[in-house]
């Protein structure tokens, strides 16, 4: 069965260790939060300008000066700080944000990825994106494996314009869990009862694959 | 001292010297922290062919969208469009021209401006549609793309309080970009939401010194919130 995307979100939160600063896109990246693993304290950076975002505000405690890189009414957490978009993007692009986490259209065998513009189709911009995949030693894509149309992902040649050129070195889609190096995505582990004779049709960039191919495994 | 006392009397007041064709920065991040008050006499005033500068362009109807309504924006320098349908479909008719900067590239060629920098080397962007036609160059065996800083003949910032000398605190995310662009424009014109006088404010906790601003009002505002979500209670 392909990971719905709660699962995907508690996968991707298994890589956050105590003490990281992260920046979660817009989407399934956004659901991590609620699967931090018990005992590890993460500081959640919303480039709006929040350090320490915490959850969504009681219905009393709304406040239209508090909101989040999707516009979303936030609170912050204890320890939280808060600043202009220049200071935001200092630490982004100055790479001091632990791990970024974002959803894409496509992704290739080079790292490269797409994921603010079809052209023709979707003008929306890139808004924080290009500066995160920019900024970011540690990213995951998360993504579904095909498109609505069946279409993989995962290409030899991103088609889409570029957010990033060779910026990626993860991506957990809905089917496995992916490296990228040597022009290649060798897959390390595979969502529970799905083969990885499907993961090799659905992936149209070059695969390797080793001979022992894990299923995902949840933590508790 | 009156030398100092940044207040005008009226929003039209504000805005003087405002002409059609010229660049004008707006602070914000959605609605969140936006100049309301000063876009609705940007609209009042009917100046047309401006070039804004703002991470969004409001929404259909409120903040900047307003603006679009009126046809009064020829270019738009954002991160982001959105989720505003005036925005999308004049720029897909051609009618109003677009230049998509990445949001950090975007603050930065604010604060580059505002800090007398005419342009700056980053990583953003490098091999993407945004590096098209401009310099790039290797540092430290990495690539960099040349940006080119941004200056606006008025800017239009939101704060929380001010003082009558122009140093400005914000108020928690409503921060985001009023600062730097309270440092690009020629005219910086501020909006506050209480007024004190000089002297009621920590110097230590000052944003924005009033050196920067040369415009302050006192407005009332809406603060119209774009997805309100709760955990309920």
């Amino acid at each position: 069965m392909a990971l719905n995307r709660e699962q995907m979100a508690r996968r991707v939160a298994m890589e956050l260790q105590d003490g990281y600063y992260v920046n979660l896109g817009i989407g399934i990246p956004t659901l991590v939060a609620n699967y931090v693993p018990p005992g590890i304290d993460v500081m959640l950076q919303s480039e709006n300008g929040l350090l320490g975002m915490g959850p969504f505000p009681t219905e009393t405690e709304v406040d239209a000066d508090m909101i989040n890189a999707g516009k979303q009414t936030v609170t912050a957490r204890k320890g939280a700080s808060i600043f202009s978009s220049a200071e935001s993007f200092a630490m982004i692009r100055g790479g001091h944000v632990d791990l970024t986490v974002l959803g894409a259209f496509e992704v290739d065998v080079e790292g490269n990825v797409a994921s603010w513009m079809v052209p023709g189709k979707l003008i929306k911009g890139m808004g924080g994106a290009m500066d995160l995949v920019a900024g970011a030693e540690n990213i995951i894509v998360v993504m579904t494996h095909s498109s609505k149309d069946g279409e993989s992902k995962l290409l030899p040649r991103c088609t889409l314009p570029l957010t990033g050129a060779g910026c990626i070195r993860r991506v957990l889609t809905d089917l496995a869990y992916l490296e990228i190096k040597e022009g290649a995505f060798h897959l390390k582990e595979r969502a529970p009862g799905v083969s990885v004779q499907e993961i090799v049709q659905k992936t149209a960039g070059r695969l390797i694959v080793p001979d022992v191919v894990p299923e995902i495994k949840f933590a508790n | 001292m009156a030398g100092f006392d940044k207040r005008v009397a009226s929003y039209s007041d504000a805005l003087l010297g405002l002409e059609s064709g010229m660049t004008v920065i707006s602070g914000g991040f959605g609605l969140c922290g936006i100049p309301e008050n000063l876009i609705a006499e940007v609209r009042r005033s009917g100046v047309s062919r401006l070039t804004v500068v703002s991470n969004n362009c409001g929404v259909d109807g409120f903040g900047l969208g307003v603006l679009l309504e009126d046809r009064q924006i020829k270019k738009m320098i954002a991160s982001y469009v959105g989720e505003n349908e005036l925005f999308e479909k004049q720029l897909l008719s051609g009618e109003l021209e677009v230049e998509l900067t990445p949001q950090g590239t975007l603050a930065e060629k604010l604060r580059a401006g505002g800090a007398g920098i005419p342009a700056f080397y980053t990583a953003t962007g490098y091999g993407t549609p945004v590096a098209d036609g401009k310099e790039s160059r290797v540092f430290g065996g990495r690539h960099y793309v040349l940006e080119e800083s941004i200056k606006g003949d008025f800017a239009l910032v939101k704060g929380w309080k001010a003082d009558w000398y122009g140093n400005v605190i914000y108020r928690q995310t409503a921060q985001n970009f009023n600062p730097v662009a309270a440092t690009a424009g020629r005219i910086t014109v501020v909006e506050v939401e209480e007024i004190v006088e000089p002297g009621q404010l920590d110097p230590a906790q000052i944003h924005t010194p009033g050196i920067y601003v040369d415009r302050l009002i006192q407005g009332t505002f809406e603060k119209r919130i774009e997805k309100r979500t709760t955990r309920g209670n």
